[in-house]
C-alpha cells in the first residue's frame, strides 16, 4: 500500500516535473527572444549609430602644421628664417619609473623645478601617449651630452621643432614685424581647421598682413588608433602645404645705412623707386629685438621696452603722423601755379611776418628779417614762410585740399602692411565734421606751410615725393615683390595731370637748388656724384606764444622741432625718392638731409646703372 | 501498472543498444558534439579577441582540456554516490567560504572579475554544483511538493552561500548560485502561491537589498540606466560593448575583423565581454547561431532531465540545465546593456578557467544521469 502510494507519488512528482520544465523552457525561450530583440536593436535599428561610432572610435586625424614661408630682402638676404629650436620631450607612457628618470636627467641637462611643474601641468593636459616636453630650448652643448647618454632614456628624445628666427631683429622688427602665440582672440578668427597643428601667427608688420599666405596648409594624417592612442596604420596621408616666401624690394644693406645714419636719434626713413614705387628702405628708428616676442617676451622686457621715451614699439613710418612744415611747400607751390594764384616768376616782399587784412595777429616768418623780394623758386629754396601763408590765404583752404590729396596727403597709400594711418589734410567740411567748427582764415596760411592740422605719416610723405618726383605718374607703394617667386605687378595710382606741365619743372629744379643753390637749406648734403632735389621741413612738436622767440637749447629734448626732408635724385632721371623725419632733430636741413644723403650713396653705389 | 511496464520497455530499449562506445564510456555523444561546437567556437573568438595571443589561446586550450578530462571522470560517478556526497560537498564549500572570509584572500575591488586565475582555486565554483546538489538531496528525501518547512531550510542552505560570496563581494557568482538553487525549489514544485508570494516580498525588500550591495555595485547598476553620464568611467565598458554589437550589424565585419577590441576601446574583450568580439565579427546572424546553439544545449539538459529515473537526478538536472542558461543570459545581458554589469562570463567561451572546469563537470553530472539509467534500474 505503502509503495503503490509511493510509486503514485513518484508518478506525479515526475509529471509535476515535466510540467515545471515546460515552464522553464517556455521562460527560457522568452528570455532569448527579449535577447533576440535587444541584439536586433543594437544590430539592425541603430546600426548606423554604432557604425558611426566605431569608425570615430578607430580612426584618429592627427595634424602637421605648415612651414612657414621665408621672408628674403631683394638680394636673398634671409629675414625671417625657421630655426629648429631643441626641446627635451618624453612620452610618460614609455617611460617605466618617470620621476627616477627626471632625476637622473637632471645630472645630464640642467632641469629646474620649474620645467617639472610646468612638464607635469602640461602632461594632465594631453593626450596619453603624446610627447611632452620638459626642456626648451636647449643649446648645442645641452643636445650634444644627451644624445651621448640616449640609450639610457628610453621613451626620451630631443625634438626638434621650427621657432621663427629674425636675423636682423632691429633693423626689420617694424617691416617684418613677428610672430607670436595664438591669442584667445585670434583663436576665433582663425580657421579652427587649418590652425590645427600651428602654435604660431603673424602679429605685425608682413607677418600679420601675409599671414595667410606665410601660414601656409596644414597637413594630416588619419590612422588607425588604439584606445591607447598608439597608431598601428596609415589610413591617409595629406603632407603639410609650406608657406608662401616672401621676397622684398626692400635691401637690407640699404635699410641697415639707413638706420644707422640716425645714429641716437628717433624717427623714420621711407625710400621708395620712383620707377616701380618698391619700398627700398622702411626704417622706423628705433627697432627692436623681435625675437623677443617670438616665445613670449617675459614681463620685465615688455615693460622696458613700453615705458622707454625712445618708443620703439611704436612704427613711425606706417604710424607715426607728423605736421609735414616746410617739406609741404612744393606741393604748395604747385596748387599755386596750378590754380593761377600765381605766377613762376610773380615776386612777393617778405618783411619776415604776415598780417591778414584787419588783423593784429602777426604771422611769422622762420627767418625775423624776412627773406625780401622773392618768386615761388625762392620760396621753396629758401624756404620762405610768408610766401605760403599769402598764397595760402589767396588759395583757401578747400583748393589746397583738393590740390593736396592727389597727392595721397590725408589718406592711407595701401602699402601692403597693416595698420597705416591716413595722415590728416584739412578742409572746412572735415573741421566741420570732426570738430563742428568752422574753419578759420588763419587756420589757412599755417596749413600753407604744413603747420596746424596737417598731418602726415613718413610713408605718404615718400609717395607724394615720388608723384613730384615722377612728375605725376607714379606706383602704389609696396613691400613685396615676389609671393612664392611669382613676380607681384607694380600697380599705378592715378595720375596728376598739370593744365600747365612745365610747372613740374619749375617746382622740381628749386627743389633741386635747395641742395644746389648757394642759399639752399640743404645745401651740405651737395655732392658732385649725381643730382639730388629736396626740400627741408622743421614740425613745431610744441607752440610758442606770440612774440616770444623759440629757443632751441631752452626747450626740452622732447618738445624739440622735428626735422623733415624730402627728395629725390637724380633729378633728371629720378629713381629714388626719400622722406626723412628726425624726431626733435631740430633743422631739416642739418640733421634729416644727411641721412637722405647717406641712402642715396649707398644706394646709387649698390645699384648697377642702366 | 502501466509505468511499470513502460519503464521495462525502455530499459530492453537500451540494453539494445549496449554496444555503443559512447554509451560504455558514460558519454552523451549530443551533448558533448553540442559542447566542442560551442568550445571550437569559443577558441575561434578567441584568438581574434585575444589579439592572436598564442600564450593565451594555449593556456584556454589546455583549460578546456582538463575541463573535458573533469567532465568525463565525472560522468563515470553514479548519481547515487554524488548524492550521497552533496550535504558533504556542501559542507566542505560552505567551511571554505567561511575560510576565505576570514584570511581575507578574496576582495580586489571593482577590477576582481578580471582574474579568473586558473590556478588559484574558488571555493565560491564548488558551490555553483554544490549547492544545486545539496537542495536536490534535502528535497528527494522529502514528500514533493514541498511543506513551507522544508521550503524554509532549503532556502537557508541557499542563502548561507548567496550571502557569503556576495560579501566576497562577487555578486555575479552569488546570483548563480542562488539561481541554481531557487531552480531546484521550482523544479521541485513549489506552489505557484508561494513564489507569488516570495516574489512581491522581494519587491518589497529591494530598497534593502540596494543599501546592502557595495558602492561599486550600486554604481554599476546607476550607470547602467545612463551610461554615457560616465563615459569614461564606470559607463565605458558598457558603451564601448554597445558600439561593438551594433556596428557588427547583420552580418557582421567577419572573423578578425573587430575593430573595437582589436584596437583595444573595448575592455575585457576575452574575458565577460568576448560576447561583443563574437557580435561585432559575426552580426545578428552569427548571434541567433550562436544563441541557437546554446539553446540546443539547454534542451539537451533539459531533456536529460526529464528523462532521469529519480527526483534527485531530475532536479539536479534541471538545475544545471537552468543555471546554464542563465549564465548566457547575464552575460549577454550585461553587455547588450539590459542588465547591470556584474561579472559573470559567457559560458564555455570567455577567458578563463575555474568557471570552465565548473561549467563542463556539471555537463558531467547530465552524462552521468543520462548514462547511469540502467544501473539504476537493474
Amino acid at each position: 500500500m505503502n509503495e503503490r502510494f509511493d510509486l503514485k507519488n513518484a508518478r506525479q512528482e515526475r509529471q509535476l516535473f515535466l510540467a515545471r520544465t515546460t515552464i522553464i523552457s517556455i521562460f527560457v525561450v522568452a528570455l532569448l527572444l527579449g535577447l533576440f530583440a535587444r541584439l536586433t536593436f543594437l544590430q539592425v535599428e541603430t546600426y548606423d549609430k554604432y557604425a558611426d561610432l566605431a569608425q570615430g572610435n578607430r580612426v584618429k586625424l592627427s595634424v602637421t602644421p605648415p612651414i612657414r614661408g621665408l621672408i628674403y630682402d631683394r638680394n636673398g638676404q634671409v629675414l625671417a628664417e625657421n630655426n629648429p629650436s631643441y626641446s627635451l620631450e618624453l612620452i610618460p607612457e614609455q617611460i617605466n619609473d618617470l620621476p627616477l628618470t627626471i632625476e637622473a636627467l637632471s645630472k645630464v641637462i640642467p632641469i629646474s623645478e620649474k620645467d617639472i611643474k610646468k612638464f607635469h601641468k602640461k602632461r594632465k593636459q594631453n593626450k596619453r601617449f603624446s610627447s611632452i616636453p620638459l626642456r626648451n630650448r636647449l643649446n648645442p652643448t645641452e643636445v650634444a651630452s644627451f644624445a651621448v647618454k640616449r640609450h639610457l632614456f628610453p621613451g626620451v628624445e630631443i625634438q626638434a621643432r621650427p621657432l621663427r628666427h629674425y636675423p636682423y631683429p632691429e633693423l626689420t622688427s617694424h617691416l617684418v614685424g613677428y610672430v607670436g602665440a595664438i591669442n584667445e582672440r585670434e583663436l576665433k578668427q582663425i580657421d579652427p581647421v587649418n590652425y590645427r597643428a600651428s602654435r604660431y601667427i603673424g602679429k605685425t608688420g608682413l607677418e600679420k598682413t601675409y599671414e595667410t599666405q606665410l601660414h601656409g596648409n596644414v597637413g594630416y594624417q588619419q590612422t588607425e588608433n588604439t584606445a591607447q592612442g598608439r597608431s598601428i596604420k596609415v589610413l591617409r596621408n595629406a603632407p603639410p602645404l609650406s608657406g608662401a616666401d616672401l621676397h622684398l624690394h626692400m635691401d637690407i644693406q640699404l635699410q641697415q645705412v639707413a638706420y644707422d645714419a640716425f645714429g641716437e636719434r628717433t624717427g623714420s626713413v621711407i625710400a621708395i623707386d620712383t620707377k616701380t614705387g618698391a619700398i627700398r628702405a622702411f626704417v622706423s628708428k628705433p627697432g627692436f629685438n623681435s625675437n623677443l616676442f617670438v616665445r613670449g617676451i617675459d614681463q620685465a622686457s615688455y615693460s622696458a621696452l613700453q615705458n622707454s621715451t625712445k618708443r620703439p614699439l611704436f612704427n613711425r613710418a606706417l604710424r607715426g603722423q607728423y605736421p609735414p612744415g616746410s617739406t609741404l611747400k612744393p606741393f604748395m607751390g604747385l596748387a599755386g601755379l596750378e590754380s593761377n594764384v600765381i605766377s613762376s616768376s610773380q615776386k612777393i616782399f617778405c618783411p619776415g611776418y604776415y598780417q591778414l587784412p584787419k588783423q593784429t595777429h602777426k604771422y611769422r616768418d622762420w627767418k625775423k628779417n624776412g627773406h625780401g623780394s622773392v618768386n615761388v623758386h625762392d620760396s621753396i629754396v629758401q624756404s620762405c614762410d610768408v610766401y605760403f601763408y599769402i598764397l595760402a590765404h589767396q588759395l583757401k583752404i578747400d583748393r589746397i585740399h583738393d590740390f593736396l590729396s592727389k597727392f595721397g596727403f590725408g589718406k592711407r597709400t595701401g602699402l601692403d602692411i597693416v595698420g597705416e594711418k591716413s595722415g590728416l589734410l584739412p578742409s572746412t567740411e572735415w573741421k566741420k565734421r570732426a570738430k563742428n567748427q568752422v574753419w578759420y582764415p588763419g587756420e589757412t596760411l599755417i596749413s600753407g606751410i604744413g603747420q596746424g592740422f596737417n598731418l602726415t605719416t613718413p610713408l605718404q610723405l615718400a609717395h607724394a615725393t615720388t608723384v613730384l618726383a615722377n612728375k605725376g605718374h607714379a606706383f602704389k607703394p609696396s613691400v613685396v615683390a615676389k609671393l612664392n617667386n611669382k613676380v607681384i605687378k607694380p600697380v599705378t595710382t592715378k595720375k596728376v595731370t598739370l593744365a600747365k606741365p612745365q610747372h613740374w619743372g619749375t617746382i622740381i629744379s628749386a627743389m633741386h637748388d635747395v641742395v644746389k643753390g648757394a642759399r639752399g637749406t640743404a645745401k651740405r648734403i651737395k655732392t658732385d656724384a649725381f643730382t639730388i632735389a629736396g626740400k627741408t621741413g622743421t614740425a613745431q612738436v610744441f607752440t610758442i606764444k606770440q612774440d616770444e622767440k623759440y629757443e632751441e637749447d631752452s626747450v626740452a629734448e622732447h618738445l624739440k622741432d622735428h626735422a623733415l626732408f624730402i627728395s629725390f635724385a637724380p633729378v633728371e632721371k629720378p629713381q629714388l625718392a626719400i622722406a626723412v623725419i628726425v624726431e626733435n632733430g631740430g633743422h631739416g636741413g642739418s640733421v634729416a638731409a644727411p641721412i637722405a644723403r647717406a641712402i642715396f650713396d649707398q644706394y646709387i653705389k649698390t645699384t648697377p646703372t642702366e | 501498472m502501466s509505468w511499470d511496464i513502460q519503464q521495462t520497455t525502455r530499459v530492453s530499449n537500451f540494453q539494445q543498444t549496449k554496444g555503443n562506445l559512447f554509451e560504455r564510456l558514460h558519454i552523451d555523444a549530443l551533448l558533448l558534439f553540442l559542447l566542442i561546437a560551442l568550445s571550437s567556437i569559443g577558441i575561434l573568438i578567441l584568438i581574434s579577441a585575444g589579439h592572436e595571443d598564442v600564450g593565451l589561446i594555449n593556456r584556454q586550450a589546455i583549460r578546456l582540456a582538463i575541463a573535458f578530462i573533469a567532465m568525463l571522470f565525472i560522468a563515470q560517478i553514479p548519481p547515487h554516490i554524488l548524492k550521497m556526497l552533496s550535504p558533504w560537498l556542501f559542507i566542505l564549500g560552505v567551511l571554505l567560504l567561511i575560510g576565505v572570509l576570514l584570511f581575507g584572500e578574496v576582495g580586489k575591488g571593482a577590477q576582481r572579475w578580471l582574474n579568473f586565475g586558473f590556478v588559484r582555486f574558488q571555493p565560491s565554483e564548488l558551490l555553483k554544483l554544490a549547492t544545486p546538489m545539496m537542495i536536490a538531496w534535502y528535497l528527494s528525501e522529502r514528500r514533493l511538493p514541498p511543506t513551507v518547512k522544508h521550503i524554509l531550510f532549503a532556502t537557508l542552505f541557499i542563502a548561507i552561500p548567496t550571502f557569503l560570496i556576495a560579501k566576497q563581494p562577487d555578486l555575479g557568482t552569488s546570483i548563480l548560485i542562488a539561481t541554481s538553487g531557487i531552480a531546484v525549489l521550482f523544479l521541485a514544485g513549489i506552489s505557484w502561491k508561494l513564489i507569488a508570494g516570495v516574489a512581491v516580498s522581494l519587491g518589497a525588500s529591494a530598497p534593502i537589498l540596494w543599501n546592502l550591495m557595495k558602492e561599486y555595485q550600486q554604481r554599476r547598476v546607476l550607470t547602467l540606466f545612463d551610461p554615457e553620464s560616465d563615459p569614461l568611467g564606470a559607463g565605458y565598458h558598457i558603451i564601448q560593448s554597445k558600439i561593438a554589437i551594433g556596428s557588427g550589424g547583420t552580418y557582421g565585419k567577419g572573423w578578425m575583423q573587430s575593430t573595437q577590441a582589436r584596437l583595444e576601446f573595448l575592455p575585457e574583450s576575452s574575458t565577460d565581454f568576448i560576447f561583443s568580439v563574437f557580435a561585432e565579427e559575426f552580426g545578428l546572424v552569427g548571434c541567433i547561431a550562436l544563441l541557437a546553439l546554446y539553446l540546443a544545449i539547454f534542451f539537451r539538459s533539459i531533456y536529460i532531465a526529464t528523462q532521469a529515473q529519480d527526483t534527485y537526478s531530475r532536479l539536479l538536472a534541471g538545475s544545471i540545465a537552468f543555471t546554464f542558461f542563465v549564465y548566457l543570459f547575464v552575460n549577454v545581458g550585461m553587455v547588450t546593456g539590459v542588465l547591470p554589469v556584474v561579472g559573470v562570463p559567457l559560458p564555455l567561451i570567455s577567458y578563463g578557467g575555474t568557471s570552465m572546469v565548473t561549467l563542463l563537470i556539471g555537463f558531467g553530472v547530465l552524462m552521468s544521469i543520462q548514462t547511469h539509467r540502467k544501473l539504476l534500474s537493474s
